[in-house]
């Protein structure tokens, strides 16, 4: 029982940085109708940023919190670098037709890893955090410290969005210009505004996504792979559904860290690394049942 | 003054949607502007307001101004920030958002005094008082028209400029939408009111333009437009002889030829 639980707050704790990666495309795709395959490269640059920023910082505060601060200051970084992609490359682009920019943005997500594969160098650059792989005992569980913190920073991060979208000007004009763009123009929104601060959100997003998930081995080229998860999880959840993205996101977390703890005693002829396939293979399952997702809108649209 | 001069608007380079069309819109009056589908009414309220751009239509010729500003290469953003507003045909309100943030999506641009505005627009509409959190998309057609244009009104616009707002509802939800433009008009908001409903739009109006084919074709107060033949034939569907003096007879009624002289 305790080997399960243990399963489920690993992929619980995986699960909710997916979330996060998978909050980024949902919130890109309301605002512009294309998906961005960019976050990938933004996850990396956040994660290399917050690599650089560790060590800096610890001089001047005491370990713990400066993981924390540079993670914050790093999806300020990225949060720029995103605003600066969508006013170069996507904005000249809107009305044209959605594939076209979604292909633009692999061509950014390559570019952009290149510049920051320079920064990380050959090996796995350390990220910083305080903890590393220690693990500690709650409720008799036995769990590492960094699966618990990436579910209190993910919850923290997903309370703010809800309250920015809920209750600020700006949440309300985007949740507005998503359902209507051009009523939202005649209520004085600046619908070009909302593409950017769509960009710019996602990319904190990502940023701290990618910190937290380097927390275990660290930033290395390979990291961003790791992103793409966030395409089941989203398909998921459905493609428009925030909170859909959110709970996709975490069921692929769980669905990864169960096939992980449990394939190789019930399912051994599959080979090693199923767990890498069961995000794709329940993705698979849920599209042959409910093709626009769990939460998604029925309409199904062509990206 | 909001004003539009010799305006000619093409679309997709191509399409020619206003003709050399010329319109005032004073301070706190109500101006009728009637004319049949694709007379291009609709398209000189997106030259007012900026919204031209998203439907890949442009002004060619003339001027569009507020008091002798040029709002040609105004945002629609911008443009609602120096107190005009539109109200887009077909009531267009946020379906997924609740009626009070259909509201504050409408205070965007003046948050500041949001809660005064809310009050005022709650009191000129009580049926959205009654429902605040209910989602918009549930309210009726006349509803929907109503939320629409508080929402044009939390930003205490100078002028509202309304696109068929008594489209597709009934009689009595029509009076109701009448009664409030006349309110709204009150406080001192210009109207520029654009119906298809001429009898509801000309009672209430004190100037009126009839458009066809991209241009303005009458251009008189509105009591000389409610007495004028072709206006009552054409827009009331009273004919001459109707209010008493025998039936109009087809013979000799060669209306076609009239509609020919207006637009010639």
């Amino acid at each position: 029982m305790s080997t399960f639980l243990e399963a489920v707050v690993r992929g619980l704790g995986t699960g909710s940085v997916y979330a996060l990666l998978a909050l980024g495309f949902v919130i890109i795709y309301k605002a512009t109708s294309v998906i961005s395959f960019a976050q990938p490269a933004l996850m990396l640059s956040g994660a290399v940023v917050t690599s650089y920023l560790v060590p800096a910082m610890g001089v001047l505060l005491f370990t713990g919190f400066s993981f924390f601060f540079s993670v914050a200051i790093a999806a300020i970084i990225t949060a720029a670098l995103a605003l600066l992609i969508e006013r170069l490359a996507i904005r000249p682009m809107v009305g044209k037709a959605v594939f076209v920019v979604a292909i633009i943005t692999l061509g950014i997500d390559i570019a952009v890893r290149v510049v920051v594969n320079g920064f990380i160098g050959l090996g796995a650059r350390p990220i910083g955090f305080p903890w590393g792989l220690d693990r500690v005992t709650v409720l008799g569980l036995d769990v590492q410290i960094r699966h618990l913190v990436m579910m209190g920073t993910v919850a923290l991060v997903i309370t703010a969005l809800y309250f920015f979208f809920q209750r600020s000007k700006y949440g309300l004009a985007m949740r507005a210009a998503a359902l209507d763009q051009e009523a939202a123009m005649t209520m004085g929104v600046s619908v070009g505004g909302v593409f950017a601060l769509s960009w710019a959100i996602a990319g904190g997003l990502a940023a701290i996504a990618g910190s937290l998930l380097a927390t275990g081995a660290g930033v290395d080229r390979q990291l961003w792979i790791v992103a793409l998860v966030a395409l089941p999880a989203i398909i998921l959840g459905g493609l428009d559904s925030l909170e859909g993205a959110v709970i996709g996101g975490l069921l692929i977390g769980v669905a990864e860290a169960l096939v992980g703890t449990y394939q190789r005693q019930y399912a051994p002829w599959l080979g090693d690394n199923v767990a890498l396939v069961a995000p794709y293979a329940l993705m698979l399952a849920v599209l042959l049942v409910r093709p626009y997702g769990i939460f998604g809108t029925a309409e199904v649209r062509r990206v | 003054m909001l004003s539009a001069r010799n305006l000619e608007v093409v679309y997709d380079d191509v399409v020619l949607a206003l003709r050399g069309v010329s319109l005032e819109v004073p301070d706190g009056r109500i101006v009728a502007l009637l004319g049949a589908n694709g007379a291009g009414k609709t398209s000189l309220l997106r030259a007012l307001t900026g919204l031209l751009d998203v439907h890949e239509g442009e002004i060619t010729k003339g001027s569009v101004s507020l008091d002798g500003e040029d709002l040609r290469r105004t945002p629609p953003e911008a443009v609602v920030r120096k107190g005009v507003r539109q109200v887009l045909e077909g009531r267009r309100v946020f379906v997924e958002l609740s009626i009070e943030e259909n509201l504050k999506v409408g205070a965007h641009t003046a948050r500041a005094s949001m809660a005064e505005n809310l009050e005022r627009v709650y009191s000129l509409f009580p049926v959205l008082s009654d429902r605040r959190s209910l989602t918009a998309g549930y309210l009726s057609g006349g509803e929907q028209q109503m939320l629409a244009m508080g929402r044009a009104m939390m930003s205490n616009p100078r002028y509202l400029l309304l696109d068929e707002p008594s489209l597709g509802l009934a009689p009595l939800m029509v009076e109701a939408i009448r009664d409030v433009i006349v309110e709204i008009n009150s406080t001192g908001t210009g109207v520029l009111l654009v119906e298809q409903n001429a009898s509801m739009a000309l009672s209430i109006a004190h100037h009126g333009y009839v458009m066809e084919t991209g241009r303005v074709v009458l251009d008189k107060p509105a009591a000389e437009l409610l007495a004028d033949d072709d206006v009552r034939e054409f827009y009331l569907g009273l004919h001459p002889g109707e209010d008493g003096s025998g039936r109009k007879s087809f013979r000799d009624a060669k209306h076609y030829r009239r509609k020919k002289r207006w637009s010639a």
